[in-house]
């Protein structure tokens, strides 16, 4: 900052801070019951770069949709260089200066790139049958800037995935905006690309752009970002510079939990062959690899986590066992493999997942969905199955009859566990499940999960990118990280030898 | 811009394609001639039904709303001794003003409700010409009192160039930039929306000019033929025949609605002597198509433009 000073001896310096050019104030969405966002409230300046952070179902991508106005807040303000642009719809905000780098989007398939970012230069007008010369000239710089010069003749069905995340930029860029907002700006880039994109990002920086960059944790955009901003269950739990955030005691016990006990029983205590092999395993999504050469073993009676971040491919791992995604690779459930078989076989031969999504039948009635997963059942054991269920969840009796939709998030998460029970599982997987629930419900369902370990002989795959709530329950647990398996190992080892990536 | 269209074969293949139709009256029969009429009709059905579908990505599964609204607003007001070219104006008025009446409210629903409500509105306006029978001839047909030409060439000429002019004004739309922003609010809105595009505006003007051609060409039809009826315009069946000839054709191609058309009517006429039979080859041969070329008709056609 100085040495620019210096080399710039006509500018003056600047007497007050700038104003900032964003300005979220008492920010708040509900869904239903699920508070989401909770009165957040934060700044950025032109020219600086925010890192909004917070773990899976944490609420920041709710705040930066509201933002963009994709979802309406129930209250609070949003501010644009001093506009107040809360409720807008999304186009009258994005004319008004605000940009969005999305994750996934679906380009124009059928249309060049060149044409893709000539789409994000034209106006919203209908009788604006021929686009402007300039368009053209200003399409084919935007590519250059980012690194698809040499591509704009192409589609983007044959381009790589990290030219299609350039596509997205060069989109922003074409729109000119005053704020940009970078959902996950680094998934599922290698590091020379991260590098490169690290770059653009600093280029809106340079251009005196306020920049919002959302990422589940701290240490991946670190390197990027002035600011940090950690939210944890749609509140703020910290703001500073990247290293006080990650020094910071809440930050660190919402990530890594604070003295975790551990019940782990050594796995020569489970003998003879795993219920569960997988070897070799690869997964790819079009462009992107979401797994890798992942190998992992469950053995009859174990409780295993698999703990990972967003996007490491934990949901893949789960759905390629479940056989709902295309795989290369073997796995092997009771000594067979699986890899010819339907999903609907691979359920009713014992494997039972409980997704991300819970997927309940939201117009049932609680008893009504139970008794759907005890479908194939006899009666009467459907019965007794019933009784233990209730027992387990006494929540989920009090409600019998109360339609499913119509439950907080924690008894949803609940009903959907009972639910694959009532399919005598030899194998439950349980995908995220303490995704976007208080802590007080995560309690509950620890609780659960603690008594359905120590009653049963049951085989649980857990996966979690909770490590509080992943560990307790865990005989062993492995890494997953940017789609390979990089630790396996005992819970009580995870904190000294893995723990650091997880702030 | 010139040379592109110039080593388009499309451009080429439909520049032979009108060259050899505008002289086909020289060569055929007169009722040949009349088949052909109707086909170019309905060609611009599925064209202007192709607008909203392969590019604005919805699903009308009402074509016949919009064209039952002009054809009986034009024959009706025709049958109180209103002159031909105000008829058709106002068939095409009523088409529009009834597709945006249809269109407010559906575009706010999503997914297949959209598809839904479009059905609803024929069955409801199928309905109401029977309610009304006095004013709209009910079940029996509307007959109005006057045609355009009683020449089947003048009435040929008068549907190809009507075609045509239908088809230049509906492909410009679908490649300008207009065409680009309908395509991204169709296949992705969230994003749209984030580039500053209006979505509902663009989707609502689709689905007017789609309900303007839809209703002109109906009004049209009906001065062809004198008379207009449920059956022949209205009727649901009618309806999937339209939308039929546009997958056929090739969606997103807009002129591929002409092609899926003319087969459709062409191959029932050739297969009429398998009677009731003919009907169920058509459909199985339009079947195989849209499941084995998932690009239609044209695109058979302009692949082997290319390699040529």
């Amino acid at each position: 900052m100085t040495a620019a000073v210096l080399q710039m001896p006509s500018q003056t310096p600047l007497a007050s801070p700038a104003r900032p050019l964003l300005e979220v104030e008492g920010l708040a969405k509900r869904y239903g019951g699920l508070v989401a966002v909770k009165s957040i409230g934060f700044s950025v300046k032109p020219g600086e770069i925010l890192g909004l952070i917070g773990p899976n179902g944490s609420g920041k991508s709710t705040v930066m949709k509201l933002i963009m106005g994709l979802e309406r807040p129930n209250a609070g303000s949003v501010r644009l260089d001093g506009t107040e642009i809360a409720g807008w719809p999304s186009h009258r905000v994005a004319r008004a200066g605000i940009g969005i780098v999305f994750q996934h989007s679906r380009p124009l398939h059928r249309q060049t790139v060149l044409e893709n970012i000539k789409l994000a230069l034209l106006p919203d007008n209908l009788l604006r049958l021929f686009a402007d010369p300039g368009v053209e000239t200003r399409a084919r710089a935007i590519a250059e800037r980012v690194g698809l010069g040499a591509v704009t003749e192409r589609r983007p069905s044959t381009l790589p995935f990290a030219d299609l995340r350039r596509m997205e930029l060069a989109k922003a860029i074409a729109r000119d905006p005053k704020v940009v907002l970078v959902d996950e700006p680094f998934a599922g880039l290698t590091s020379g690309e991260v590098a490169d994109f690290s770059q653009l990002i600093w280029g809106f920086r340079d251009e005196g752009k306020a920049v919002l960059l959302v990422d589940h944790n701290v240490k991946s955009v670190a390197a990027l970002v002035d600011r940090v901003f950690a939210m944890y269950l749609g509140e703020r739990v910290a703001e500073g510079s990247a290293a006080e955030v990650m020094r910071n005691e809440t930050v660190r016990r919402v990530y890594l939990g604070g003295s975790i006990e551990t019940a782990a029983r050594p796995q020569s205590a489970f003998s003879g062959e795993p219920l569960l092999k997988i070897e070799n395993l690869d997964v790819l999504y079009g462009k992107a690899q979401a797994l890798r050469g992942v190998g992992l073993h469950v053995h009859e009676g174990e409780f295993v986590s698999v703990v990972g971040l967003n996007g490491a491919g934990k949901t893949t791992l789960f759905n390629a066992i479940s056989g709902l995604v295309a795989h290369s690779g073997s796995i092997a459930f009771a000594g067979e493999p699986l890899s010819r078989r339907t999903p609907a076989s691979i359920a009713r031969g014992g494997i039972v997942q409980v997704p991300e999504s819970r997927e309940l039948f939201g117009e049932m009635s609680v008893r009504e969905n139970l008794d759907l997963g005890g479908q194939h059942l006899p009666k009467a054991e459907s019965a007794r199955q019933l009784a233990w269920l209730f027992e387990l969840f006494p929540i989920l009796k009090s409600r019998g009859g109360q339609m499913a939709r119509t439950l907080s998030g924690g008894e949803q998460q609940m009903l959907t566990i009972a639910r694959a029970l009532m399919m005598k599982p030899r194998l439950l997987i349980l995908d995220e499940p303490t995704l976007g629930l208080a802590p007080v419900i995560l309690e509950q369902l620890s609780k659960a999960l603690e008594r359905l370990r120590q009653t049963t002989p049951i085989t649980v795959l857990l996966g979690e990118q909770n490590v509080t709530f992943a560990l307790p329950h865990a005989d062993r647990v492995y890494v997953l990280e940017h789609a390979r398996i990089v630790w396996e190992g005992s819970p009580d080892r995870f904190a000294a030898e893995a723990g650091t990536g997880y702030l | 811009m010139l040379r592109k269209i110039v080593t388009n074969p499309l451009f080429w293949l439909t520049l032979v394609g009108l060259a050899l139709a505008s002289v086909l009256p020289l060569w055929v029969s007169g009722y040949i001639l009349g088949l052909l009429t109707v086909a170019y009709y309905f060609g611009v059905f599925s064209m202007a039904w192709d607008l909203l579908f392969g590019f604005a990505g919805e699903v009308n599964f009402g074509p016949t709303f919009l064209i039952g609204l002009g054809a009986y607003t034009a024959g009706i007001l025709n049958g109180h001794g209103v002159s031909i070219p105000l008829c058709l104006a106002a068939g095409a008025a009523a088409a529009v003003i009834g597709g945006l009446v249809l269109a407010l409210p559906a575009l706010r629903v999503r997914g297949p409700y959209f598809g839904l409500t479009t059905v609803v509105a024929v069955l409801i306006l199928q309905n109401l010409i029977v309610v009304f029978a006095e004013t709209t001839g009910g079940e029996i047909g509307l007959t109005v009192p006057d045609v355009i030409s009683i020449d089947a060439a003048t009435n040929y000429w008068i549907a190809l160039g009507f075609m045509a002019v239908s088809g230049l004004i509906l492909y410009a739309i679908a490649v300008s930039p207009v065409g680009l922003i309908l395509q991204a609010s169709g296949q992705d809105p969230v994003e749209a929306g984030a580039l500053g595009f209006n979505v509902a505006k663009h989707k609502l003007a689709a689905f007017c000019v789609s309900a303007f051609f839809s209703g002109l060409a109906g009004a049209l039809l009906v001065f062809y033929m004198g008379t207009a009826s449920v059956g022949t315009l209205v009727d649901v069946s009618v309806g999937v025949q339209v939308i039929i000839g546009a997958v056929l054709g090739g969606r997103r191609t807009i002129v591929g609605g002409v092609l899926g058309a003319v087969f459709l009517i062409a191959a029932g006429e050739l297969l009429r002597p398998l009677g009731a039979l003919s009907t169920f080859v058509v459909s199985a041969a339009a079947l195989a198509v849209i499941l084995f070329v998932p690009a239609g008709l044209l695109g058979i056609l302009t692949r082997q433009g290319q390699r040529a």
